[in-house]
């Protein structure tokens, strides 16, 4: 089967989405960026060829779906099952990174030994933890090995070190160096074997579908026989010139945002993405052509980043700033959205008595004002108009977009699509299914 | 003609505060409809000879952005972020209608800013009167001086065309004494504040200057006579604030609370430099010989000193501060410059040197005019105030 | 204003004429004091080289030392001093470099002490940091300051009043004061002929500058045309030096034309043209190969810039006149680029795009600079509707290292080169494959 893989290095996540001949999308995977680029690029195509994968699984199993009570319950089983399996070999592989690096020459014999105790006791109750963390119906703060083994981490081994009479600072100076090196080890785990073995234990958790045991592992080694031929690779992103691609395998983030949107919403003709660390406005022609497009500055003011601060000023997670906003009951008008600033404003504005979602509200407003600037610059608002990015997840923001846009532009249709985070990803490999046909 | 006598200063300094907030222009609206083909025409800091557009029958009102209550949208998206907030929110007046009422602008010669403002005014809005209003840096009578006569006469003739009306020598010297007047007033409160900076607080003051900016003169100057002769009427406490000169604030304007923040932590403002144009001759022009030599006159020998001007002698540049400390018996220079001014932050380690070889203490921060935090300037305010009162203990 | 060690491919006549006659400047420069020549400092746009020669004085420009300066990465230390002496971050950053140079001996780019002024020359054109910094430097050196006020021409166009203002003040106070500092007695027959001289070297730059409007262009007039226009915005216009210069280089571009030959770089020729852009804004120098590089590496050809009229606009018509000298050094002053208005700069950047053919406006816009910078997004905006070719903007500074971020500027330069080559409908493997 022939694949179309675009790969978007962004700079805190990287997204990779593979297509079929048709253009269907048949996977999509997602990771976070790392200070290696090759690997963030290689561990998100590899989630994508997961999710394909698991496409693929449920295709198979689709003609023979009446064995189950029901298909989607079982196919989300086990992906659950799979993420399992793949966490604990990260685990694994973390502890005992860890233990080499706390057994360095770094520490004192005793200290050594102390933190060795520690690390068990940490790893051992993490494991302990672990299925709970893939339960079904269970809410993790994210899918990143870094983001779940590392707040578990921290806040066990505060409290073993507290117990063991041991600077939590040489646990942490531990996992910071450990993390590193575990996020660029890559390839060693088999996905083929981890989800059959996981496939093996759904069995063995589901008594009843022990008869069919055997037409069910025939129809996933289809799925798994399927050859999936890697065509045609497109890198973009911020990162994209640090791909080890050759110049004819890469596109400017623009363009793909640009196309991706098109792809997902054929009408549209502006293109908002607010990312990490950049905003862009694009405006597109009926076929998805890039007619002119605004970045922001320098300056990182009004983008994603700028919640992440405000996130960790507030010690709460990024997703829970928007429904706090939503809660908003009053009017109050940020104008700096400098992120240097944003904890000292922040700060001011709570000490002069104002509520954390007022303040959050107008933040928001701030951020997507900065936006319209930008929109305004790149030529206005056509209907139709497609929301893309992380910021395009939060309420707050798209509530405050909206508004302003009915406000300075009238009636527009706004389109988000639950999944544009893939937008970059999405046109990126559309351009690898074009580069395909012109070069035949 | 005065409505205020019985509601003293805070009724006065009310309606100013309305016709500040007031981004629509409503009054100068008012004014326009109440008499078919009247005129009304903007400008922009730091000088322009009123008096001129004054005897074409025309109100000129001055356009000092949009403060820390508009909403910049379209604005923004013809600015990079390092320049300043004065050219966007302008815009944004200008783009959102706010600005209709004018038949036309002045730019005058501050900065490149504002200069190159001029020629996107001229391509956003093609049929308004647009004039960059250039003055001499020479100030030689014959040279900068005839140059700066005959751009009076262009810009007096463009009026003409403008308002279908000829302006005679007699609307020019009736224009120069209403403005001579208003000078008169003003100068008198800046007097008085200084004298007892109790009595005027130093946002009240700037309101009823800022007033200005928009009343026909006439009114205006009434205006700052009811106010001078209702504080004097109040009984306001003295408190144990220090004295300083506010230097910088020129062009965009800071957020009244600002202003208030600044007198809060215990500073009593004495002299700054707001709104120059009401005060930039410092000498009545006399109202005999030639009208424009006369304003010319005044521009070139007695005129305000400021960052947009060229000093030619060495040894004369700041001492206009070092004299505006003197003679106000400040006891310190607050420098509060909008980020990105060149003029203010170009010229400001030479001011600042000039003080420190006075020994005048002084202090420095930048501010924009949608500045939302005031802790910062409150903090380093006080500190100024309270350093000073130690050295002076 | 550029003068630069000459990148190693290039080897022609008139780089090596052009590296000599400024290392001879600033050596003059340095030599000056001893030899009792007085030194006039002085701005590129609107200088009067011709007149200043007619004193025999030694020629500082300070913006040339900034930008020489930030060639060869010494500016950083330069702007941090002069920030940390209390001058603001958003201000100008020739400035800073020129004073923050002064606060550390005053050390020339080429090693060699800058001598003090005798004068300062303050040609006050299309540019109003120029007046604050050399209110700045006269702070330090106390030396005379004579000023040449050009007014802005506000309207688009350069009016009597105007034209007499600086010719009154050429002759009431300028050439006064050049007499008096010099010693040296004003001859305007010796100027005449400088101007003459001038006008030469100004035909030869049109000549060069215009062949851009050819395919290939043998070209780049913006990387290139900063060393083009190195002799002539400085010390050496109305010199014979400078008409050799211009007159060698003539023949090489004519060479390369005859050819076929696309322009050079630094790293040889480029050969196959993809893009060609019109540029707006002076370059960054602290990056400027590797800023140049972004383009030459994809193909990308500037066939117009407005940088190289910052020291006088010659394209359309205008000559010294040897005939009527202090009126057209007066009308040469007036019609410097920055000293243009608005609608004029968009009316002047859109027949550049037609008429050099280009595939659309790019705008580096300078922080440091506001003369050129307030008001260049509407100008993007302006010349995209006229031309309906797409534009693009990029940020960068002079010669601040802190304000050039490779990273961002190529991201940007690759998305327009892209986006243009998505609008002509071509294949996208066509010119984005290596």
């Amino acid at each position: 089967m022939k694949c179309f893989v675009g790969i978007d290095l962004g700079s805190t996540t990287t997204k990779a989405l593979i297509l079929d001949e048709e253009q269907q999308i048949l996977g999509r995977g997602i990771t976070n960026s790392r200070s290696n680029y090759d690997i963030a690029a290689s561990v998100a195509k590899e989630e994508a060829l997961v999710n394909t994968r698991i496409n693929l699984v449920r295709q198979s199993l689709e003609p023979v779906s009446t064995l189950f009570e029901n298909l989607e319950e079982f196919l989300s089983g086990l992906e659950r099952t799979f993420r399992l399996e793949q966490f604990m070999e990260q685990l694994a592989d973390l502890e005992s990174v860890c233990h080499t690096n706390a057994s360095g020459n770094r520490f004192a014999s005793r200290e050594k030994t102390i933190i060795a105790d520690a690390l068990r006791k940490i790893f051992h109750q993490l494991r302990e933890e672990a299925p709970e963390l893939f339960a079904p119906g269970a809410s993790r703060k994210s899918d990143f090995f870094r983001d779940i083994a590392g707040s578990r981490y921290l806040a066990i081994g505060e409290a073993s070190a507290r117990e063991l009479g041991l600077s939590f600072d040489l646990l942490l100076n531990v996992y910071d160096r450990s993390i590193i090196e575990v996020e660029n080890h890559f390839g060693e785990g088999d996905a083929r074997m981890m989800m059959l073995q996981a496939l093996q234990r759904m069995l063995k958790v589901t008594p009843e579908l022990e008869s069919q045991k055997n037409i069910i592992l025939e129809k996933v080694e289809q799925a798994y026989n399927i050859e999936l031929e890697e065509s045609y690779v497109v890198g973009t992103g911020y990162g994209r010139a640090r791909l080890p691609f050759s110049k004819d395998h890469i596109r400017s983030e623009i363009l793909c945002h640009g196309l991706g949107a098109h792809i997902m919403y054929p009408e549209t003709r502006t293109v908002l993405d607010i990312g990490g660390q950049d905003t862009k406005a694009i405006q597109v022609d009926p076929s998805g052509i890039v007619s002119s497009f605004q970045m922001n500055d320098r300056c990182a003011a009004g983008c994603g980043r700028y919640l992440g601060y405000i996130a960790d000023e507030m010690n709460v997670g990024l997703h829970e700033l928007g429904p706090m906003a939503m809660k908003a009951t009053r009017k109050v008008r940020i104008n700096s959205t400098c992120t240097v600033f944003a904890g000292a404003e922040l700060r001011d504005r709570l000490a002069l008595g104002e509520e954390r979602e007022d303040i959050l509200a107008g933040l928001h407003r701030a951020i997507i004002l900065r936006a319209m600037s930008l929109l305004s610059r790149s030529g206005g608002i056509s209907d139709q108009f497609t929301f893309t990015g992380g910021v395009a997840n939060n309420e707050a923001a798209v509530m405050a977009l909206k508004g302003l846009i009915q406000e300075n532009y009238g009636e527009v249709t706004v389109n988000i699509d639950p999944g544009s985070i893939y937008t970059g990803a999405l046109g990126a490999a559309t351009f690898a299914h074009r580069a395909m046909e012109e070069h035949a | 003609m005065n409505n205020f006598q019985n509601g003293g200063s805070a009724a006065i300094v009310d309606r100013c505060r309305r016709l500040f907030d007031d981004l629509e222009f409503s009054e100068v609206r008012e004014w326009k409809a109440a008499e078919k083909g009247r005129k009304v025409i903007g400008y922009m800091p730091v000088y322009v000879p009123r008096e001129i557009i004054h005897a074409a029958g025309m109100l000129p009102v001055g356009i000092l952005g949009g403060g820390d209550q508009l909403e910049v949208i379209q604005g923004d998206a013809y600015y990079q972020s390092y320049i300043c907030r004065i050219p966007r929110s302008t815009i944004e007046l200008g783009l959102t209608g706010r600005l209709d009422v004018l038949d036309g602008m002045l730019f005058p010669s501050i900065c490149d800013v504002i200069r190159n403002l001029s020629g996107m005014w001229q391509l956003m809005f093609e049929d308004k009167y647009v004039r960059y209003f250039d003055v001499p840096q020479n100030y030689a009578r014959d040279i900068g001086g005839s140059y700066y006569v005959n751009e009076l006469k262009q810009l007096l003739s463009d009026l003409e065309k403008l308002s279908g009306k000829q302006i005679s020598p007699d609307d020019l010297w009736k224009s120069i004494e209403v403005y001579n007047e208003n000078r008169r007033a003003i100068q008198d409160l800046y007097h008085y504040r200084a004298k007892r900076p109790w009595k005027t607080p130093s946002p009240d003051v700037y309101l009823v200057i800022r007033a200005g900016m928009v009343l026909p003169v006439e009114e205006h100057t009434q205006l700052i006579r009811d106010y001078i002769s209702a504080v004097e009427k109040e009984e306001q406490v003295m408190r144990d604030n220090c004295r300083v000169v506010v230097s910088g604030v020129f062009c965009e304007q800071p957020p009244l609370n600002l202003i208030r923040s600044i007198e809060m932590a215990g500073c009593y403002i004495v002299d700054d430099d707001f709104m120059l144009v009401t005060r930039w001759l410092l000498e009545d022009v006399p109202t005999s010989g030639d009208p424009l030599e006369n304003l010319a006159d005044g521009f070139l020998n007695h005129s305000n000193e400021t960052s947009a001007k060229y000093v030619p002698v060495t040894s004369d540049k700041g001492q206009y501060l070092v004299e505006a400390v003197r003679k106000n018996q400040a006891e310190g220079v607050i420098f509060a410059a909008p980020s990105f001014c060149d003029p203010a932050l170009l010229d400001r380690p030479m001011l600042q040197n000039c003080l420190a070889e006075e020994n005048i203490p002084y202090t420095a921060f930048k501010y924009a005019e949608n500045s939302g935090q005031m802790q910062p300037i409150r903090e380093q305010a006080g500190t100024f105030a309270d350093s000073i009162k130690l050295w002076s203990a | 204003m550029s003068q630069m060690t000459p990148p190693d491919a290039i080897k022609e006549d008139s780089m090596e004429k052009q590296k000599q006659m400024i290392s001879a400047n600033f050596h003059e420069l340095a030599q000056a004091p001893q030899q009792g020549r007085k030194v006039v400092s002085t701005f590129v746009p609107g200088n009067i080289n011709e007149l200043l020669m007619c004193f025999d004085m030694a020629r500082n420009l300070p913006e040339i030392n900034a930008l020489q300066n930030g060639m060869r990465k010494k500016t950083g230390r330069m702007i941090m001093e002069a920030e940390r002496s209390g001058h603001s971050e958003d201000v100008c950053t020739y400035v800073k470099a020129d004073l923050g140079m002064m606060a550390q001996g005053n050390i020339g780019p080429t090693g060699e002490t800058l001598p003090k002024p005798d004068l300062l020359l303050l040609s006050y054109t299309g540019c109003f940091t120029f007046m604050k910094w050399f209110e700045l430097v006269r702070e330090q050196y106390d030396c005379e300051t004579s000023m040449l006020h050009i007014p802005y021409q506000g309207d688009g166009t350069i009016n009597e009043n105007m034209r007499d203002y600086v010719v009154k003040q050429l002759r009431e106070e300028v050439i006064p004061t050049l007499e008096r500092v010099s010693g040296v007695k004003f001859d305007i027959d010796r100027l005449r002929e400088y101007m003459r001289e001038s006008a030469k070297s100004e035909e030869d730059l049109v000549w060069v500058l215009q062949t851009a409007k050819n395919r290939p262009s043998p070209i780049d007039a913006y990387f290139g045309g900063v060393y083009y226009i190195g002799p002539i915005f400085t010390a050496f216009r109305g010199t014979e030096d400078a008409s050799e210069y211009y007159r060698t280089l003539r023949s090489e571009i004519a060479e390369r034309l005859e050819k076929g030959e696309g322009p050079i770089t630094p790293d040889g020729e480029m050969k196959d043209e993809k893009y060609r852009l019109v540029v707006e804004g002076p370059p960054n120098w602290t990056s400027f190969r590797e800023f140049w590089k972004m383009f030459y590496e994809e193909g990308a050809v500037v066939v117009a810039s407005t940088y190289t009229k910052v020291g006088g606009v010659y394209d359309f018509g205008f000559r010294h006149d040897p005939d009527h000298p202090l009126e057209s050094m007066a009308d040469y002053c007036l019609g410097c680029y920055t000293n243009l208005n608005l609608p004029s700069r968009a009316e002047m950047l859109s027949n550049y795009v037609e008429d050099y053919q280009a595939d659309g406006l790019l705008i580096n816009s300078i922080k440091s600079c506001n003369s050129f910078s307030a008001g260049q997004l509407l100008l993007l905006r302006e010349v995209e509707k006229r031309t309906g070719k797409p534009g693009a903007f990029i940020e960068t500074d002079l010669v601040d290292p802190r304000y050039f971020s490779g990273a961002n500027v190529k991201n940007r330069l690759e998305s327009y080169f892209q986006m243009i080559n998505q609008k002509r409908g071509g294949g996208f493997s066509e010119g984005v494959a290596a």
